[in-house]
């Protein structure tokens, strides 16, 4: 690990004031993801900042209806939450399927956005990576490719987000709201992460001095009848090779809306919104079941090791539409 | 230092230090002296890094119950600092990025990865280690049945395991063996003695 200038702060002035628009600035706070990658030195950030002791803890309902979740709630916490649990158990079961018991009491929600991903070329600095040395290529294009994206890939990189809470989040209309030295600003979820195209060493949309104070979920009732199905090579503490969130609204054996959203197979978190246009107002059946799932999976393209995942993610998605929609 | 100096030290054993503390020597030596080796054979430009700190950091926490003041570079995890700082080696290093649970500890009474967080981020922190959990003479019962049950072989892992399977309790969320396994599915047991780890944590859970 590369040395580095450490400093605490308690309030969310102090934070942007220490970070400034530092490039090589980082904040910390689970620390499951960054400390990893400077242990690799991966990560190298000049100054890393605690802002464990800023007030961003809490989960609170507004009075739109609206769940406004600190950046630095914990992942158990959140997962555990029974506004959570009870209106949207896609994002508790999300949660409670990524990582351990440990990694969720210490990883936060702020944090999870920006974890990075697993690509096994990534976390090997002898091996090229754009994502990491930009310009020095992709070595999953040709080489064992098995978890890797098979949408929103570009021949720069095919690493795919790992997240599981972003995928629930990805599902519904979330908010996440950003602060810096010159204000308040909000970032709708979907923009918020970064397709790779020629620049996939960018996650997101964040800048140097950027803070996120929260995320905000948008009231869903219909939330109430959602799921996540995660599909991995071991029951538990495994990455997804493909997941599934679904919140679907039927009535009368007919789907009103629906929103799904997939994961392990897109270099960012994956709305399927071709597939949630198609199910509304059709019956809750096998027939739309399928349909859907192969709209969702219809631009996807598998590279040597991977091409399972099309026909894996499409039997995700109906296994979670059979279990939301009967 | 020059090179033959190192070579000088590491088979000159220093009279006075303990056998663990010849060897930390002997191996951060060792390491040191192979990369610089290596690099120079293959006639790369040694890359100079100035690992001298920027600051250290001091922490007062409360460990086991005690107050404790570190004076720490802020790279050292919370594990290396109760290791080789505090001199509490209950708490083991395994794979020492969060993915084998060996050096599990409670932090405020909950369960993490010391090797994930800073011991720079620990101010004011209650951590409570294997050695704050019981001794030979007043076993948690967890620790007892642990030794019912032999949930263990080599040893490694169970510090982690017990101090997991406290956290676990504590967190009240799983009750059936599949919960348990799923909530204990971040301490690996490189000897398999699952099932009997899982026998000692529902006894407990059980009040038996």
């Amino acid at each position: 690990m590369y040395p580095f200038i450490f400093t605490k702060v308690n309030d969310s002035a102090g934070a942007i004031s220490a970070v400034g628009t530092n490039p090589h600035a980082k904040f910390i706070s689970g620390g499951t993801n960054i400390l990893d990658l400077m242990k690799m030195n991966i990560e190298k950030p000049e100054l890393l900042i605690d802002i464990n002791n800023l007030d961003f803890k809490k989960i609170d309902v507004q009075s739109n209806g609206n769940i406004l979740i600190g950046a630095l709630v914990r992942n158990s916490d959140l997962a555990y939450n029974a506004t959570i649990s009870k209106h949207y158990p896609l994002l508790s079961q999300a949660l409670l399927a990524g990582a351990s018991a440990q990694l969720r009491n210490m990883a936060t929600t702020a944090g999870n956005l920006l974890q990075r991903t697993r690509c096994y070329y990534f976390y090997d600095t002898v091996m090229p990576c754009n994502k990491r040395e930009p310009g020095t290529g992709c070595s999953a294009l040709t080489g064992y490719n098995r978890m890797h994206a098979i949408l929103g890939i570009s021949d720069k990189c095919i690493a795919t987000h790992p997240s599981d809470m972003c995928v629930a989040l990805a599902a519904l209309d979330t908010i996440i709201h950003v602060q810096n030295a010159s204000g308040k600003r909000t970032i709708p979820f979907a923009d918020f992460h970064l397709l790779p195209g020629d620049t996939p060493h960018i996650d997101n949309v964040l800048q140097p001095g950027d803070l996120i104070t929260h995320v905000e979920i948008a009231a869903l009732p219909f939330a109430n009848n959602s799921t996540y199905v995660k599909v991995r090579d071991r029951a538990s503490y495994e990455f997804a090779l493909t997941s599934a969130a679904v919140a679907l609204d039927v009535s009368g054996g007919t789907i009103k809306a629906a929103r799904i959203a997939l994961g392990g197979v897109g270099t960012k978190p994956w709305r399927a919104t071709a597939a949630e246009q198609f199910v509304a107002g059709k019956p809750a059946n096998e027939e739309t079941y399928e349909a859907a799932a192969g709209l969702a999976l219809k631009d996807a393209k598998g590279y040597q090791y991977n091409a399972f995942k099309i026909e894996l993610a499409k039997r995700s998605i109906i296994s979670a539409l059979q279990n939301t929609g009967g | 230092m020059a090179i033959n100096e190192q070579e000088d030290l590491l088979v000159s054993k220093p009279s006075g230090s303990t056998r663990r503390e010849f060897l930390q020597q002997a191996s951060a030596l060792g390491t040191g002296l192979a990369i610089t080796s290596s690099a120079k054979a293959k006639g790369l430009p040694v890359n100079k890094i100035n690992f001298s700190t920027p600051g250290n950091v001091t922490v007062s926490l409360v460990v086991n119950g005690k107050n404790k003041t570190l004076d720490v570079d802020p790279r050292v995890t919370l594990l290396d600092a109760l290791r080789e700082n505090l001199q509490l080696m209950g708490t083991k290093k395994g794979c020492d990025r969060g993915q084998c649970g060996a050096c599990t500890v409670l932090v405020e009474g909950r369960r993490i990865n010391s090797c994930l967080h800073l011991a720079a981020m620990c101010e004011g922190a209650h951590v409570t280690t294997i050695e704050g959990i019981g001794g030979v003479d007043n076993l948690h019962p967890m620790q007892t049945a642990f030794l019912k049950h032999d949930a263990f072989q080599c040893g490694y892992c169970t510090p982690g395991q017990i101090c997991s399977a406290i956290g676990l309790l504590k967190e009240g969320h799983a009750t059936t063996d599949d919960e348990i396994r799923e909530s204990m599915s971040g301490n690996i047991c490189r000897c398999g003695a699952y099932q009997n780890i899982l026998d000692a944590i529902k006894e407990v859970h059980s009040g038996i």
